[in-house]
């Protein structure tokens, strides 16, 4: 299949194609007795709100609300769903629905059709089951019906209902040529759920449907859209974020053959021409002033020092994120106290697909109709629909591959451009930002300081834990201060990955607001991405201090988490943990449980002292998600996290002078090559926990390995993100 | 002034300004979508096409400089998708995302037809322009490896 896009597959078309077909069977996804009929709008039986259609041919198409941007999850969840109803996964193809977030929401994310945080099979896990559990009794109580025998006689076989009392049996194409609709759909208890030991389909390795198209050119992402009778945009955006348009000088913009208009925007101007390379040449011949703004002047290397700073005076208490026993007390009481400062710079998100959406705006302004690739679908339909003041169902949003997501794309930042232009335009304008308007208006991943310390007893036991972390909040910065007052001042984005499993019984995590203007965004991993960086490289230094192997210390204070263990054990085995290693190489160790995801890893790291290059040789991990679903898709999303992981550890960083991004493009912010990527040997240890997140599990635990293999290479402790050549350089002083 | 050429085998004529990249040409006039723009300064590998069978940055490419030559998008590597490396490519299931694979196909296929028999070493020293963000790189190197033992 080429694309995700329900449009894209007429359902008339597709029942047309399936010669023979007089129904096709659609279920609401609330399944509260409710009329079907209800949900047909016109085209009834195949009534929008679909999880599913069934052809007279057998073939079967189910809406899958996960926009796909690598992490296997739209597979995984058809996986899913195929797996309860029962379906022939041969016959099987997906669509993402339309936004209909009281149907396809997902629960976790208060039934918004979103795509982050690594929720999506987590998160849908009992409600698609459930829903496909209703499809298939549906089935089943036709069978019934038809065949005059009672429910309790059937059983299923993939995508076919057998009596075997009488050896007759009907594929489910069979049926859905008969069935009716009931008026209420069964009500399925969670116990009646097919149990792990009868899976068919699930824990199998099975190829991703979205791969073909990948490797052919004909997978659609949103820069491909081609619409009738459509015009390009280009913008020039403001070089420090917030700043607005003061005056705009177009003049030579707008003789460039094939420019159209110019149009001024809220944080940008538009050029709009008739192809795309007039439209960035008449945006180069733009003049534009800007207004002042609340970043004007900053500058990330003195900001980054004032963090730091302002983690370390304890009378600036911040907002509490957690508050366990009485660690003021536990300081107070300790035999000894060990404290560091940790920081990590701003990260841009490099995603290989740069931003870009095409829309079109109807002449009276109402409604609106946009393609585009993006996490966070029905918080762009609500948000298009707030700006031409207008209601949800007036805008029709098609979704598209995602040429790169980790969180970039989940905010709705295409739109203030977008829409504005095809109103003007009246015609379907498709707005491309080039690479360096990409990094220059980069939403990054925050720019965080640090202080942590531990209290110790007299036996050295960790009596008390107290982690401060100072940077701008990413859920104001995207849902303004209302947003941060309704999570109590916590922002659980930039604060993600500060708990641990360690069992310290006075603990203290504190977050620390800054105010400086910055674009600031989830980016994979969130907060995890330092936070396991320093509890991880903290907790070696603690073993340390004791003389004590640092995995056998944190088995140790894992004791009541057999998951861990498990995973800890597995890596350390594998690894050859303990063991001598080659020459100049040492290995290092983190844990860590991330998005419900237990994970343990270790690392083979070697560096130059002359150039202060590090060399990631290896990296064993072992992991424990639950219930796996794909298992190839699991390797390929933890080797996609190391790689990921030790680009963030070693190379990025965005710096902001006269709060203006430096950086321009990859040859200034550069990310991971193939060169420079370690052998990766994965264990993969389900459980029978339900499934839990893989597309950012294991990307924390790379840079405490290659943290805590420095340190004993050089007897030294890096504390400053990313593990910069200049940095290693000055550290170890050659 | 038209330029003209062939793609894909099938002449092609663009009425284009010279200096317009290949990339911008390939993509918006002839709507061959597969190439993609990464970055527009040759640092990435997305835009990755053939030129009389080497492989070239598209969007590093003046469409003026094809006049009368050959350009191979992804789209035109294979009759039915069927290139040994697009079939390692599915066997080891390596895309991510996806974005970059077309270039990485068609970085891989101008090494193949030139090298039968590439070592690991050739083989990342090839790739090492081309960027995969999700991290596929372990398997991009496997499928290439694969696609050459099956005689690309």
């Amino acid at each position: 299949m080429n694309m995700i896009d329900a449009t894209m597959l007429s359902r008339r078309g597709f029942l047309e194609r399936s010669a023979g077909l007089t129904f096709a069977l659609s279920l609401p996804a609330a399944l509260i007795a409710r009329p079907a009929a209800a949900l047909a709008e016109g085209e009834a039986p195949a009534s929008i709100g679909a999880w599913v259609t069934i052809a007279a041919d057998g073939a079967i198409v189910l809406a899958i609300p996960v926009a796909e941007m690598g992490q296997g999850s739209s597979t995984g969840l058809a996986m899913v769903f195929a797996e309860e109803m029962d379906a022939d996964w041969s016959r099987v193809s997906i669509v993402y629905p339309p936004i209909k977030p009281e149907i396809f929401g997902n629960p976790i994310f208060g039934n918004m059709m979103v795509t982050y945080g690594s929720g999506s099979t987590r998160g849908y896990w009992d409600k698609v089951r459930l829903q496909a559990a209703a499809v298939r009794m549906v089935l089943m109580q036709a069978v019934a019906d038809r065949l005059q025998v009672p429910l309790s006689e059937l059983r299923t076989e993939p995508s076919m209902v057998v009596h075997a009392a009488t050896s007759r049996s009907l594929s489910y194409g069979e049926i859905a040529s008969f069935a009716q609709v009931p008026a209420t759909t069964p009500t399925i208890d969670k116990s009646a759920l097919k149990k792990l030991a009868d899976y068919r389909i699930l824990g199998r390795n099975t190829p991703r449907l979205d791969i073909p198209a990948k490797t052919n050119g004909a997978a659609q992402y949103a820069i491909d859209v081609q619409v009738p009778n459509m015009v390009y945009a280009s913008v020039l955006r403001t070089p420090v974020e917030g700043g607005k348009p003061d005056h705009v000088d177009d003049m030579a913009a707008l003789a460039v053959p094939g420019v159209l208009k110019v149009v001024p925007l809220r944080n940008s101007v538009g050029v709009v021409a008739e192809t795309i390379e007039a439209a960035f040449a008449g945006r180069d011949k733009l003049k534009v002033t800007w207004s002042n703004a609340l970043a004007d002047g900053f500058n990330s290397a003195a900001g980054l020092k004032e963090f730091v700073a302002r983690a370390s005076k304890l009378d600036d208490k911040g907002v509490s994120y957690v508050a366990k026993g009485n660690a003021d007390d536990a300081f107070a009481k300790a035999a000894k106290v060990m404290t560091a400062q940790y920081s990590s710079e701003y990260l841009y998100h490099a995603q290989m697909e740069p931003m870009n959406a095409t829309a079109t705006v109807s002449p009276g302004g109402d409604s609106a109709e946009i393609w585009i690739g993006t996490q966070g679908a029905s918080i762009n339909t609500s948000v298009a629909a707030a700006m031409l003041k207008t209601t949800p169902d007036k805008i029709k949003l098609h979704q598209f591959y995602l040429g790169g997501g980790y969180g970039r794309r989940s905010p709705a930042d295409m739109l203030p451009e977008v829409l504005p232009l095809a109103k003007a335009m009246q015609r379907p304008v498709k707005l491309i930002w080039t690479r360096e308007q990409d990094v220059r208006s980069a939403q990054m991943r925050p720019m965080t300081g640090h202080q942590i310390e531990a209290a110790l007893d007299a036996d050295g036991k960790i009596t008390g834990w107290r982690h401060r972390v100072v940077g701008e909040s990413v859920i104001a910065y995207r849902g303004g201060e209302k947003a941060l007052a309704g999570a109590k001042g916590v922002d659980g984005i930039l604060l993600e990955g500060s708990k641990h499993e360690y069992g310290i019984p006075n603990q203290l995590i504190a977050y620390l607001r800054e105010q400086r203007g910055i674009a600031v965004a989830a980016w994979r991993g969130i907060g995890a991405g330092y936070n396991k960086f320093i509890i991880e490289s903290f907790i070696d230094e603690i073993a340390a201090s004791q003389n004590k192997d640092p995995v056998a210390f944190r088995l140790d204070l894992l004791k009541d988490e057999p998951r861990a263990q498990a995973v800890i054990k597995a890596v350390a085995d594998k690894s050859g943990w303990g063991k001598p290693v080659a020459d100049g190489h040492a290995l290092g160790f983190s844990y860590a449980k991330v998005v419900e995801t237990y994970v343990a890893a270790v690392g083979e790291i070697s560096f130059d002292a002359k150039t202060g290059i590090v060399r990631a040789h290896k990296f064993w991990l072992a992991l424990d998600p639950g219930i796996v679903l794909n298992p190839d898709s699991v390797l390929a999303q933890t080797e996609g996290n190391v790689i990921f992981g030790l680009s963030q550890t070693l190379k990025e960083q965005v710096s902001i002078s006269g709060g203006e991004v430096q950086q321009n493009n990859f040859y200034d912010y550069p990310v991971l090559r193939m060169s420079e990527m370690p052998e990766i040997d994965i264990q993969i240890l389900p459980t029978d926990n339900p499934p839990k997140g893989m597309g950012e599990a294991s990307l924390p635990l790379v840079a405490p390995c290659v943290g805590n293999a420095l340190f004993k290479l050089t007897g030294k402790r890096f504390r400053a993100l990313p593990l910069s050549p200049e940095r290693i350089k000055a550290a170890t002083g050659v | 002034m038209a330029i003209t050429f062939t793609v894909n085998n099938k002449p092609a004529s663009v009425d284009a300004a010279p200096d317009t990249p290949l990339l911008w040409v390939v993509r918006e006039h002839l709507k061959l979508t597969g190439t993609k723009f990464g970055c527009g300064a040759g640092m990435c590998g997305a835009c990755t096409v053939h030129l009389d069978g080497r492989a070239v940055r598209s969007c590093q490419t003046p469409v003026a400089s094809v006049a009368g030559r050959s350009v191979t998008t992804i789209e035109g590597l294979s009759a039915n998708n069927d290139h040994p490396l697009q079939r390692a490519w599915v066997d080891l299931q390596v895309p991510q995302c996806g974005y970059c694979q077309s270039g990485q196909i068609m970085q891989a296929a101008a090494l193949l037809a030139a090298n039968k028999n590439p070592s690991r070493d050739d083989i990342v020293r090839h790739m090492d322009g081309n960027i995969c963000r999700c991290g596929t790189y372990p398997r991009i190197l496997r499928a290439v490896e694969r696609a050459a033992k099956q005689g690309a």
